[in-house]
C-alpha cells in the first residue's frame, strides 16, 4: 500500500510553491498525498490525518512562526494520541533548528532539498517512528 | 475497534479502513465483523464532468445533512498516476474545512488496491456501514469505467453538470447521463442555465422512463454550490428517491444487485489469481508455448487450462 | 543629479553622451517600447522605494525615517499576515504571526503612529495590501484629514490588485466578484478626489514568485490590467480617467536579458492594446508605468552574502528595462526580514547604479541591440498567445476570461507547472544555482538576521485593546451597520462608509467581518 501524507500549511501565510511541488515530488515518487493546502489549522490537519489514517504529516513555513505552530502542532498530534512523524519545509533559521526538535519536529527540510533527499527524508522518518 | 468507531472514535474508523483498502487478511476480516452489522447506510453517488463543482457540492450536502444529528462520510476519489503510483488527493479541502464529529471524510485513489477500486470501494463503504454511519457520499470524477461503476451501484446517483454541458461529449460518451437518478444544475448562476436544464429535460423525454409512470423519472435541481443555493432542494431530492424506491421495493433491489456485483467482482479476483497461477505451472508454460508456436489458439489454450482441475 | 540643470552628461571619463541613440519609435514616442518619457532617468532618476514594515507601527516609522535619511525617495509599507488577511492582532489565527512579516494595523491609530512625523503631502507612499485594501486606504485617508491634508495633495500607491491573490498570493479574502467592486469602488473614489494616487499596481512579481515564466508574468499581469479596465469601464468609469492612475508591479528576476525584453514588451503591448483594443485617446493611458521589485524567490540562504551581487543585476536589468520605481532585496532576506545593515546595502546599490555606472544618462540604451529587440518581440508574441486564449475563456471579454481562469484553475495550474518544472531542472543540475547545487563550499551560516521579539505581539496587543477601551461603542456598531448596508447596495461606492467606520475606530478586522457577511468568502479548491 502506498504510503500516505497530509501536506499543509498553519497559520495566514499563503505562500504555497514550496508545498504544490513537495505534493507532485512525493507523488511521482508514488506516495498518496492529501494535499490540505493553506490556512489549516493543527485541529482540521489531526481531523485529516485520523480519518486518512496518514503515515506522516508535511508541513511548510515561511514567515518567521515556525516556533509558534511546530508547537501548535506537535501539542495536537500528542492530545490525539497519533504516532506519526511531523516533517518541517520550508525557511527555518539554524538558531532554531534544535528547539524546533526538541519541541517534537521530525525532521526539518531546508530550502533546495533535492527531490531524492526529500523522499529519503521522509521515508525515514516514518520508519523511524 | 469496529465498536470504537461505532462510538465516533475517529482514528479506529480511519485504520480500519486503511486496512480494508490493503486487502489481505486483514481485509476479510474486517469484512466478516462489518457485513452483519450494514444495511443501513444510505449510500449517495456524486459525479460528473471535471469542473463542474462536485467537490464544493458534496461539502455543502454533507453539512446539510448532518444538520439534526446524522452522521455523514464522504469518499473522495481521485485518479491515481498511471506512471508512478502516487497520486495527489486534494478533494477534501473544498468540503467546508468544519471539523465536527458528525463528519468524516476519506480519500481514496483509484489504483493500488488490491483487486482495485470495484473490490476495495464497496469494503470501504462496508466499514462506514458497520461504523453507524447514516449517509455516505462517494464522489468521483466521472472519466474512469471503474469509477462510474462504483458511482452508479450507489442507492441514489447525482450526477452534476453546469451551463454548457451539452457541449460535453465526453460526458455523454461515458454513459454518465444513463446513471442518473437525479440531475444537479450546479453554477446555476451563470448565463445558460435555463438553457441546461431544458436539454436534460428534452433528454429525459427520449429516455424510457419518459412514457412509464412506474419508473423513476429524474429530477432537475439547480445549484449554485459556492453560495449553498438549492441545496436544501438536493437534500430533498434525494429524500424523495430515497422514499420512491423504498415504496416500489427498488431500494432492497439495487442493493442485492450491488451486492451481487461485489461478490462477481471477488469472484473474478480470485479466478484471475488462480488462472495466473495456472499459467505459471508447468502445464500452463506447455500451453502458452503452443500457442506461441502458432499450434494453438489462445481461446483453445483458455478451454484447455479452465477444463484442467 | 535630477536637481542639477548644469549638469553635463558625460561618461566617467569626461565622453559627453546623447540622451538618446537609434533610429525608429523613441522613448517617450508610441508605443513607448523603449520608455514613457524621451530622456528618461536624465530628467528624472527612478524612485528608489524601499519596502519596510515589520512589529508595530512605532517600529516601522522609526525605520521609514532612517531609509528616508539613507537618500530613498519614496516609503513602501509591508504589513504582517494578520493585517493582510482582514485579521486584528487579537484574532486566534493572528497568533505567533502579529508584526513578523511586516507592520501590525488593526486601527486608524496604527496608522496615525505608523507615519508619526512623516508629512503626507510631501511623500509618497505605497501600500502593499489586496484583500482589505479599502480599509487601509481608508485608514490612510483618516489620517490625512486629522491631520488638515487634502486629499488632492495624497500622493502614492495602494496595491489592491485582487486577482494576482487567487491566481498567485492567495490573500484573498471575499470571493472574486465582490471583490472586484470594491477595487472598482476605490478606483471611483481616487478618480474623483485624489488625483494624484494610483489606484491599483496590477502585479506580476507575485505571480513570478509563485513560479511562472518571464513570459507568464507579462501576460497575466497585462491581462488582469485589461480586466480592471473593463470593469471600471462597466463601474461607470471613462476610461481616460482612470487609467493614467494605474500603475504596474514586476518581478526582475535574473536571466538579465530576458527581464529587459519583458519590460520593453509590456509597455508596447499596453500601448498597443489600450489604443487599438480600448480606445484610450489621452497619451497618458498608453504609458504603462511601473515599479520593480529584485526576485526575493531568487535569493539563497547559502552563502547570502552573494545575494548582493545577484540584486545589484537583478536592478540593474530594471533600469535598463525602463522601471519608474525600484525596490532591491536585502541579502539576507531568503533567511528573515532585512536588518537595517542590510536593507541600506540594497539601498546603496540602487545609488551605485544611478549615479556611478552611468546607465541613466541615456535613455534606453540597449534599444536596437538585436537579441533585446528580438527578445522583446518574442515576450510579446508569447503573451499574445496567452490574451487569445483568455479572451476565449471571456467570449470575447478579457474581464470574463479572467474570472473564468481563476475559477477553472488555468493561471495556478501554469504556474505550478513552471514552478515544478524549473524545481526539477535544478534538481537534475540542468538549471545551476550558484551555491545551492554548484559551487558550494564557502557557505559559513548566516549572520545576524531580524529577530521580530516575542514582545511585539503583547505590545500590539495592548494598542489594541487601548483603543478598544476609549472607543465608542455605538458609534462603532452604527458604522458597521452602514458598511454592511451599502455593501448590500450594488450600486453605492463602499470608501465613505469605510473612512467613517474607521474614524469610529472600528477595527480593520471587524468591518471586514461585516462585508464577510455580505460578500462571502472564499476557499479556493487547489491546482496542485
Amino acid at each position: 500500500m502506498a504510503q500516505r501524507i497530509i501536506l499543509a500549511k498553519l497559520g495566514l501565510d499563503g505562500h504555497d510553491r514550496g508545498l504544490k511541488v513537495v505534493a507532485r515530488m512525493l507523488r511521482d515518487a508514488g506516495f498518496e498525498v492529501i494535499y490540505l493546502g493553506i490556512r489549516q489549522t493543527a485541529e482540521s490537519i489531526v481531523a485529516a490525518a485520523e480519518q486518512e489514517d496518514a503515515d506522516a504529516i508535511g508541513l511548510s513555513m515561511h514567515n518567521g512562526g515556525h516556533l509558534t505552530l511546530a508547537a501548535r502542532m506537535v501539542d495536537a498530534v500528542k492530545a490525539a494520541g497519533l504516532d506519526i512523524p511531523i516533517i518541517v519545509g520550508g525557511i527555518v533559521p539554524d538558531v532554531d533548528i534544535a528547539k524546533m526538535h526538541v519541541l517534537g519536529v521530525a525532521t526539518i527540510l531546508g530550502p533546495g532539498t533535492s527531490a531524492e533527499d526529500l523522499v529519503t527524508a521522509v521515508r525515514g522518518a516514518i520508519d523511524a517512528a | 475497534m469496529l465498536e470504537q468507531a461505532r462510538g465516533g472514535d475517529r482514528r479506529a474508523l480511519g485504520r480500519l479502513l486503511s486496512m480494508v483498502e490493503a486487502g489481505g487478511a486483514a481485509a476479510d476480516e474486517v469484512a466478516t465483523l462489518a457485513h452483519p452489522r450494514a444495511g443501513n447506510a444510505f449510500v449517495v453517488g456524486m459525479t460528473g464532468a471535471p469542473g463542474a463543482g462536485k467537490s464544493t457540492l458534496t461539502g455543502r450536502l454533507t453539512a446539510a445533512l448532518s444538520e439534526g444529528g446524522r452522521r455523514v462520510a464522504v469518499l473522495a476519489i481521485d485518479p491515481t498516476s498511471p506512471l508512478s503510483g502516487g497520486a495527489i488527493l486534494g478533494d477534501r479541502i473544498r468540503m467546508d474545512g468544519v471539523v465536527s464529529d458528525q463528519v468524516f471524510i476519506r480519500s481514496m485513489a483509484t489504483r493500488g488496491h488490491h483487486g482495485g477500486l470495484s473490490l476495495a470501494a464497496p469494503g470501504m463503504l462496508r466499514v462506514f456501514d458497520a461504523a453507524g454511519i447514516d449517509v455516505v457520499l462517494v464522489e468521483t470524477v466521472g472519466v474512469g469505467q471503474v469509477e462510474i461503476e462504483v458511482v452508479g451501484t450507489a442507492d441514489t446517483t447525482v450526477v452534476v453538470v453546469t451551463p454548457g454541458w451539452g457541449d460535453a461529449i465526453q460526458a455523454n460518451k461515458a454513459g454518465l447521463l444513463e446513471l442518473a437518478d437525479i440531475f444537479v444544475v450546479n453554477k446555476a448562476d451563470r448565463p445558460g442555465a435555463s438553457d441546461a436544464r431544458r436539454d436534460l429535460e428534452y433528454m429525459l423525454d427520449l429516455g424510457p422512463a419518459a412514457h412509464d409512470p412506474s419508473r423513476w423519472r429524474a429530477p432537475i435541481v439547480s445549484t449554485t454550490a459556492t453560495e449553498g443555493a438549492g441545496i436544501a432542494e438536493l437534500a430533498a431530492a434525494i429524500e424523495g428517491h430515497r422514499d420512491w424506491m423504498t415504496e416500489h421495493g427498488e431500494l432492497a433491489r439495487r442493493r442485492a444487485h450491488r451486492l451481487r456485483d461485489e461478490v462477481r467482482s471477488h469472484a473474478m479476483a480470485l479466478f484471475a489469481e488462480a488462472t495466473d497461477e495456472r499459467l505459471a505451472s508447468a502445464e500452463g508454460i506447455a500451453l502458452l508455448d503452443e500457442v506461441v508456436q502458432r499450434r494453438l489458439t489462445p481461446a483453445a489454450a483458455a478451454r484447455t487450462l479452465l477444463s484442467t482441475n | 543629479m535630477p536637481d542639477d540643470q548644469e549638469h553635463l552628461f558625460e561618461t566617467m571619463s569626461g565622453v559627453p553622451v546623447a540622451a538618446v541613440y537609434g533610429e525608429g519609435p523613441l522613448p517617450g514616442e508610441y508605443p513607448y517600447t523603449r520608455g514613457i518619457h524621451p530622456s528618461m532617468y536624465r530628467s528624472q532618476l527612478w524612485t528608489m522605494r524601499m519596502f519596510a514594515g515589520f512589529g508595530t507601527a512605532e517600529d516601522t516609522n522609526a525605520r521609514f525615517k532612517e531609509l528616508l535619511r539613507a537618500g530613498g525617495t519614496g516609503l513602501s509599507t509591508a504589513f504582517d499576515m494578520p493585517t493582510l488577511m482582514g485579521r486584528d492582532s487579537d484574532d486566534p489565527w493572528a497568533v505567533g504571526e502579529v508584526g513578523k512579516a511586516g507592520v501590525a494595523i488593526d486601527t486608524v491609530a496604527d496608522m496615525d503612529d505608523l507615519f508619526r512625523d512623516i508629512d503626507l503631502a510631501s511623500v509618497t507612499t505605497s501600500m502593499t495590501i489586496n484583500g482589505p485594501a479599502s480599509i487601509v486606504m481608508a485608514m490612510y485617508i483618516a489620517v490625512a484629514e486629522q491631520r488638515g491634508i487634502a486629499r488632492v495633495d495624497l500622493g502614492g500607491t495602494i496595491q489592491n490588485d485582487i486577482f494576482k491573490e487567487y491566481q498567485a498570493q492567495k490573500e484573498y479574502i471575499f470571493p472574486p466578484r465582490p471583490s472586484v467592486r470594491l477595487v472598482t469602488d476605490l478606483m471611483r473614489f481616487t478618480t474623483a478626489e485624489m488625483p494624484k494616487w494610483n489606484s491599483v499596481s496590477v502585479s506580476g512579481y507575485h505571480i513570478r514568485e509563485a513560479g511562472s515564466t518571464a513570459a507568464q508574468e507579462l501576460a497575466f499581469t497585462l491581462a488582469n490590467g485589461f480586466a480592471y479596465v473593463e470593469a471600471a469601464c462597466a463601474a461607470g468609469l471613462d476610461i481616460d480617467e482612470f487609467v493614467p492612475r494605474l500603475s504596474f508591479f514586476f518581478n526582475s528576476h535574473l536571466d538579465f536579458f530576458e527581464e529587459i525584453g519583458k519590460f520593453r514588451a509590456a509597455r508596447r503591448i499596453w500601448a498597443r492594446w489600450m489604443k487599438e483594443h480600448y480606445h484610450a485617446t489621452d497619451d497618458r493611458s498608453l504609458r504603462l508605468r511601473f515599479h520593480t521589485q529584485t526576485a526575493g524567490v531568487s535569493l539563497t540562504a547559502q552563502q547570502s552574502e552573494i545575494n548582493i551581487a545577484r540584486v545589484a543585476l537583478q536592478a540593474l536589468a530594471a533600469v535598463l528595462g525602463g522601471t519608474q520605481s525600484l525596490h532591491t532585496d536585502a541579502f539576507d532576506e531568503a533567511l528573515a526580514l532585512p536588518t537595517e545593515k542590510a536593507a541600506r546595502i540594497a539601498l546603496r546599490t540602487q545609488q551605485i547604479i544611478a549615479h556611478e555606472t552611468g546607465v541613466a544618462n541615456v535613455a534606453d540604451p540597449l534599444g536596437g541591440a538585436p537579441f533585446v529587440e528580438w527578445m522583446t518581440d518574442e515576450m510579446e508574441r508569447r503573451a499574445e498567445e496567452v490574451f487569445a486564449h483568455l479572451l476565449d475563456l471571456g467570449a470575447g471579454s478579457m474581464l470574463e476570461g479572467v474570472y473564468a481562469g481563476i475559477e477553472n484553475g488555468y493561471f495556478q495550474g501554469e504556474i505550478a507547472d513552471a514552478a515544478y518544472r524549473f524545481e526539477r531542472q535544478i534538481n537534475n543540475g540542468r538549471r545551476i544555482v550558484v551555491g545551492v547545487n554548484a559551487f558550494t563550499d564557502g557557505d559559513g551560516g548566516g549572520g545576524d538576521t531580524l529577530y521580530i521579539p516575542a514582545e511585539t505581539e503583547a505590545l500590539q496587543l495592548e494598542r489594541l485593546a487601548a483603543v478598544k477601551q476609549r472607543r465608542d461603542s455605538q458609534s462603532v456598531h452604527d458604522a458597521l451597520h452602514h458598511v454592511k448596508a451599502v455593501a448590500a447596495d450594488p450600486t453605492a461606492n463602499t470608501m465613505p462608509a469605510l473612512i467613517a467606520a474607521v474614524q469610529a475606530l472600528a477595527t480593520e478586522g471587524e468591518i471586514v467581518a461585516a462585508l464577510e457577511e455580505v460578500f462571502g468568502s472564499y476557499t479556493e479548491k487547489a491546482t496542485v
